[in-house]
């Protein structure tokens, strides 16, 4: 067990609460500083993909885990970062300009996709969101002196003055940089009044209005910035697979984010990154399972997406907290050892509310 | 002048009148009590005060703001905080960090700064927890300043959701049934913190109160309610002793 003696409250707000963190989080930079020169170029960009998941998850985790608003249409918000993106590029804009207007565009567009929202919550909401994906999709599809529509459009390969980004060593880099600096973002936001008002959004709207949270404003907010998260990653996706097309974006994608999120922990950007992980990797583990397996086996259709909603069903049923949940409880055992309880992690039963207001 | 002035509130549910043409007035500094049998609209009336129901008819003047149209998330700018019957905090985060939901009012700092996390954003962030410690102190909460609340016994979570009331820096303060689901021994100790912050802090409350020993211990007058009716207002051995009252509770 740690104890953290405390003498001042700035302890309570600094990112890093003791040198232990300090001291694994130093190791982890170490050596995703080092990976690019120990692993070779596939995996390296299998690693950018997963950076460029957690970026979005992060979004998404903003919106669904922090404000609880769930979203079945993240991955149009993906798709609205990457074609601005990619079409800003083409009509000579610098790379970092055209990213962070692809950034601001989509912030606009999910905080103008958020105000219908307002009067949805729960299934309702997803079904909306779910529409709006489609919508977008029906767009590139359709819009095609803009997106080039079925045959899709050519992205132009990164670069930052005279710095080329397109090969792999050096767009890992930057997607780590990114990934860096938007969770720097997000845990500022987690612990400002704009954070805090969003979480209590999320968990009684009644009470956040009787403590002066505009209800319309925080979730407009909380849904601009999470399509601006999303829209990043989709400007950085857009170079990832290189030919944009409206196939790479369907509902499979916007499930698969929200299955990043629910997967990896709802409500702590630490499940962004399991999800990630978990989102990235899972293709290449069922990949080496399907060379093991007996060839009527492997041949089935369908076997991935198959193998993944087993998973998503188990981890729902054994673990509603995610990985990162897990991971908790993994620590805790250790650290309380010889004394670890199994009830510990019961949570107490909620009261029953009997009058709800709405 | 009054702080609070209700004028002829009413509203209706269909053919129900939770509130019928209810008029009442709360001097600064008082503690003013609201009882009433089941269903006599004491809920509905502080929903109406709290602006989480729209008045049929009727005004509410506080101080010299008429606020019977003032959108939900003004009140507290204004000065009027509240607690719910059932309590509804923040489930899943730590009493801290409900408490400093309750500074969200005094907040200076914009959603730029916010995400640079600016030294302006610092020390807004460092006076707020010294504010809402001193409110930590004043209910003696410090035990459960970390623990989530989803994990925290009911009578804990009451005095959080006052506290996180009280971090409003209110002049008004709402408080319903504050007593319910809380042992003898709590109760008392209710009874105490209510002086206190009636006394020290300078804050008027509006109790909604079943339990009558509470009420008489600290409340200077008492309304009393049936039926959306209101049936009498007056000191609390007044209201024991009056006729209208008593056949509320008692029958004829």
């Amino acid at each position: 067990m740690r104890f953290i003696r405390k003498t001042h409250y700035r302890q309570d707000i600094q990112l890093f609460k003791h040198e232990g963190q300090v001291f694994w989080y130093a190791l982890l930079a170490l050596g995703l500083l080092a990976a690019p020169f120990l692993l070779s170029d596939f995996y390296l960009g299998e690693l950018s993909l997963v950076f460029i998941y957690a970026i979005a998850g992060i979004g998404l985790m903003l919106l669904t885990g922090y404000t609880g608003q769930v979203s079945l249409g993240h991955a149009a918000f993906l798709a609205i970062g990457a074609y601005t993106h990619a079409y800003l590029l083409a009509q000579g804009w610098p790379f970092l300009a055209s990213a962070a207007t692809a950034t601001i565009f989509t912030a606009v567009v999910g905080g103008i996709v958020g105000i219908p929202a307002l009067r949805m919550t729960g299934i309702y909401l997803a079904v909306a969101t779910l529409a709006f994906a489609i919508i977008v999709e029906q767009v590139l599809v359709h819009w095609e002196s803009v997106t080039g529509g079925f045959r899709g459009m050519a992205v132009e390969l990164p670069a930052i003055g005279a710095l080329e980004l397109d090969n792999s060593f050096n767009f890992y880099f930057l997607c780590l940089t990114v990934l860096v600096a938007c969770l720097w973002l997000a845990l500022n936001l987690l612990r400002s009044p704009t954070g805090r008002a969003m979480t209590a959004i999320r968990d009684s709207e009644i009470s956040a209005q009787s403590m002066g949270i505009h209800l319309a404003y925080t979730k407009t907010t909380a849904f601009a910035i999470s399509a601006g998260f999303t829209g990043l990653a989709g400007s950085l996706l857009a170079h990832k697979i290189g030919y944009l097309a409206p196939d790479s974006f369907t509902l499979l994608t916007s499930i698969q984010l929200l299955l990043m999120v629910v997967v990896g922990g709802l409500g702590s950007l630490h499940g962004v990154i399991y999800g990630a992980i978990f989102i990235g990797f899972l293709p290449q583990g069922i990949a080496v399972l399907r060379d093991t397996l007996p060839s009527g086996v492997a041949q089935i259709p369908g076997l991935e997406p198959g193998i993944f909603g087993l998973i998503l069903v188990l981890v729902l049923i054994y673990e509603p907290l995610g990985i990162y949940g897990r991971w908790l409880k993994i620590r805790s055992y250790f650290e309380e050892f010889p004394l670890y309880r199994k009830a510990m992690h019961k949570r107490q039963r909620s009261y029953l509310r009997t009058e709800r207001l709405k | 002048m009054s702080l609070l002035a209700a004028e002829g509130l009413t509203l209706t549910f269909g053919g129900v009148h939770a509130v019928d043409n209810v008029s009442f007035s709360v001097e600064a500094g008082e503690v003013f009590s609201i009882i009433g049998p089941n269903g006599a609209g004491k809920t509905t009336l502080f929903n109406l005060i709290s602006r989480i129901y729209d008045a049929n008819s009727g005004s509410i003047q506080f101080e010299d703001n008429d606020i019977s149209t003032v959108p939900t998330h003004r009140i507290a700018e204004l000065g009027i905080a509240r607690t719910f019957q059932n309590t509804e905090l923040f489930e899943q985060e730590t009493v801290l960090r409900n408490l400093l939901i309750g500074k969200h009012v005094h907040r200076q700092t914009n959603l730029l700064q916010e995400f640079l996390f600016l030294p302006s954003v610092r020390r807004q962030e460092l006076a707020f927890r010294k504010e809402v410690e001193d409110i930590i102190d004043l209910l003696d909460l410090q035990h459960y300043r970390h623990q989530v609340i989803a994990n925290l016994p009911y009578g804990i979570r009451k005095m959080v959701e006052v506290a996180r009331a009280l971090c409003i820096k209110p002049r008004l303060l709402l408080l319903d049934e504050p007593s319910s689901g809380l042992n003898p021994e709590e109760t008392e100790d209710l009874s105490f913190q209510i002086e206190d912050i009636n006394e020290e802090l300078g804050t008027t409350v509006i109790m909604v109160e079943h339990d009558m020993n509470l009420v008489s211990q600290v409340s200077n007058r008492v309304m009393a309610l049936a039926d959306g009716k209101r049936l009498a207002i007056g000191t609390p051995q007044e209201i024991q002793q009056h006729p209208e009252v008593l056949k509320a509770y008692l029958g004829d």
